[in-house]
């Protein structure tokens, strides 16, 4: 926390980097031109940088990761002992007291330099590198990897903890960017390492430029919301998939055991299901305890976990659908969970409970400019909607706004779905010979996220003007949206 | 792209109300026929397909219906009395039935190019009606397989950041494909936009 970047406006402004082209950045296909490339023109111009033994033909300083990193994988052939005794506890057994000590030394011997070694080098082959555009990783020792991560494309940066990392101090990194998979995230990092590499990726990321992006230091974050640990548990207790997972795996396997009488069959059948009702009850307390948003000149902050911590941002301009999510026996308290999809990222949730009004207010942070409308907004169905879809018809609303294509969906657990017309990728208008005879159509639109939100059973007239209306507002919504580098 | 796109974007018409005249470039350059006059911006220029996909979809029908039908009809013939030949009858059906289906489709289906966007219709009970605008096209694809270029055929096949985004246009000559995926890409780095 050097400088406050929102305080202080004036100030690291003499350190942006002033693009030549136009304000707003454009499509993937080409890379961009001179201006966004700049290290190269800065590299010269520092001959007094120390040259340490790791450095790239580019005049980029790799780092390697947190020596702790080769013991990530030590589990695995412990586990795999583990798993062959439990598997064959006869032969184990048999294996065991033929076991001498000799065979076992020399077992040892064997496995553990050879573990170690194969540790130390790919610990020492992997390199990772900020540049001014990209996130650079390089890796493996006989068959090479390297990937370049653009920046500027970031959807969210994830800093986790798993329990046994926050026991020795290290942490996780992720870059969410549309096509990255597993293999790009970088662990382990010293905890407060990989807080300052958070930093500095998003300073970079917003556009400040690369002299000064590594001192900007971490944007001030302001807390939006905390979700108590009570109202957690008690929106756990009223959520239907807790008890309907419990039920089953208290119901089926007595049922099985009573029509099998087959030990095996009932074990088989009761370990997923104990395993799914603690998942969705006991696994949902301890990853969603301790919720916290904030907001940040960075984005949003993502905060939660009670053994495994996460620490999400989510970059202005990244979200690209927001769904408000009522369940039936939450009505009463007037809670709502709210979900957001993310381009890349694989993280949904934004709030896991939370009273309407507050919910609300943190949506319209999070998509600038966008009032939630309320129920008398959105207009129904028409009637004759119900020879299509019987009862179920009253659940359907849409609501258009200047900013937002707003979709509601069910009738006992309501969804309200927003996506804000810059982010739609595509529109589509589909009818059905049933929905024809009725004059009824549906209107799809498509975000980058992979989510596609329906607006159901319209009048066929209305819904060929939205989908006309709708093209025309994703091209406009555009303009005004804020480019990639968001501090620029 | 990123540094002469204004001046890109003037030269094709960025604004929306240079819309007819995009259409009526399109309406020249494509030999096809139209379902509607170019009236304007309210109504589009649609362009139908060719009859090379119907052609070929036809061919492909009766190739292995036909063979169905020999199958069915012969192989219960021969082994069990000329009654049982009559097992040739519903695949006949079939045959027949697709043939129409096949014209239905291939009438069905139908693109126009606006000032901003692309429209494809197609579907005859089933209707589907998609708009990509320009700008969100990340990748214009064409494509063609064997049968297809015997027929001289190619799809054109449009990709955005959305996956759910399904823009196919089968069966469309090759020339004509080119054409629409070089103006497609044109038209795409002029009002290039991000996620």
């Amino acid at each position: 926390m050097t400088t406050d970047r929102a305080a202080e406006p004036a100030e690291p402004r003499g350190g942006f980097v002033k693009p030549a082209g136009p304000a707003e950045p454009l499509g993937g296909r080409v890379e961009p031109a001179g201006p966004a490339h700049p290290t190269e023109p800065h590299g010269p111009a520092h001959p007094t940088e120390p040259h340490g033994p790791d450095r790239a033909p580019g005049d980029v300083i790799e780092r390697r990761l947190h020596p702790v990193t080769p013991l990530r994988r030590a589990w695995a052939p412990v586990a795999v002992v583990i798993g062959w005794a439990v598997h064959d506890p006869d032969g184990a057994q048999r294996h065991l007291t033929r076991l001498t000590t000799t065979t076992l030394l020399i077992g040892l011997a064997v496995i553990v330099p050879a573990a170690a070694l194969y540790g130390f080098c790919s610990w020492w082959f992997t390199h990772f590198a900020v540049t001014g555009t990209d996130l650079r990783i390089r890796t493996g020792l006989v068959f090479r990897r390297t990937a370049h991560i653009r920046l500027e494309r970031i959807q969210a940066v994830d800093v986790t903890q798993p329990l046994l990392a926050r026991v020795a101090g290290v942490a996780k990194l992720r870059l969410d960017v549309i096509g990255t998979d597993k293999k790009d995230e970088l662990a382990f990092l010293g905890a407060d390492e990989a807080r300052a590499l958070r930093a500095e990726l998003l300073a970079r990321a917003a556009g400040f430029a690369p002299e000064t992006a590594h001192e900007v230091g971490e944007a001030p974050s302001r807390q939006l919301l905390r979700v108590p640990p009570g109202v957690l548990a008690m929106s756990l207790v009223l959520t239907g998939a807790t008890w309907g997972s419990l039920a089953a795996a208290l119901v089926v396997p007595p049922v099985l055991w009573l029509a099998t009488h087959s030990l095996w069959t009932v074990l088989a059948v009761a370990l997923p299901l104990l395993g799914a009702a603690g998942a969705s009850s006991v696994g949902r307390f301890v990853t969603e305890y301790d919720w916290t948003v904030g907001e940040s000149p960075d984005g949003l902050r993502i905060d939660h976990g009670l053994l495994d911590r996460a620490h999400e941002t989510v970059p202005p301009g990244r979200v690209q659908t927001v769904r408000i999510v009522e369940p039936l026996l939450w009505r009463r308290r007037g809670w709502v969970r709210v979900e957001l999809d993310v381009a890349g990222s694989s993280n949904s949730v934004l709030l896991p409970v939370a009273p309407r009004e507050i919910a609300e207010e943190v949506v319209a942070r999070v998509l600038p400019g966008v009032m939630v409308p309320d129920r008398t907004a959105l207009a129904p169905s028409p009637r004759r909607a119900r020879w299509c879809v019987p009862l179920w018809w009253r659940g359907y609303g849409l609501a258009v706004t200047d900013a937002v294509f707003a979709a509601r969906s069910g009738l006992l657990r309501r969804s309200l779905a927003l996506v804000p017309h810059a982010k739609v990728q595509s529109v589509r208008m589909t009818q059905g010979p049933w929905e024809r005879a009725r004059g009824l159509a549906d209107v799809s639109v498509d975000t980058g996220a992979g989510k596609t939100v329906t607006a159901r059973l319209r009048d066929a007239t209305e819904a060929r003007d939205l989908l006309s209306a709708q093209a025309e507002r994703s091209r406009t919504g555009r303009r005004d949206a804020r480019p990639d580098r968001w501090m620029s | 792209m990123e540094t002469g796109s204004p001046h890109a974007a003037g030269a094709t018409g960025a604004d929306g109300a240079t819309g007819p005249e995009g259409a009526a470039g399109a309406e020249e350059t494509a030999g096809a026929e139209r379902a509607s006059g170019p009236e304007g911006a309210a109504e589009p220029a649609w362009i139908a397909l060719p009859p090379g996909l119907l052609r070929m979809r036809r061919l492909l029908l009766v190739v292995w219906l036909g063979l169905v039908t020999l199958a069915a009809g012969l192989v219960p013939g021969l082994l069990a009395g000329p009654v049982w030949a009559l097992f040739a009858l519903p695949p006949l059906a079939l045959a027949v039935w697709g043939w129409v289906m096949t014209e239905r489709n291939w009438r069905s289906w139908r693109y126009a190019e606006r000032a901003d966007d692309l429209l494809i219709s197609r579907g005859v009970l089933w209707r589907e009606e998609t708009v990509v605008p320009y700008g969100r096209m990340q990748l214009v694809e064409v494509t063609s397989g064997p049968v297809e270029r015997h027929f001289g055929l190619a799809s054109v096949q449009l990709h955005t950041a959305a996956a759910a985004t399904d823009a196919t246009i089968p069966g469309l000559d090759p020339a004509e494909a080119e054409r629409l995926r070089d103006r497609l890409t044109e038209l795409g780095e002029a009002r290039s936009a991000g996620l």
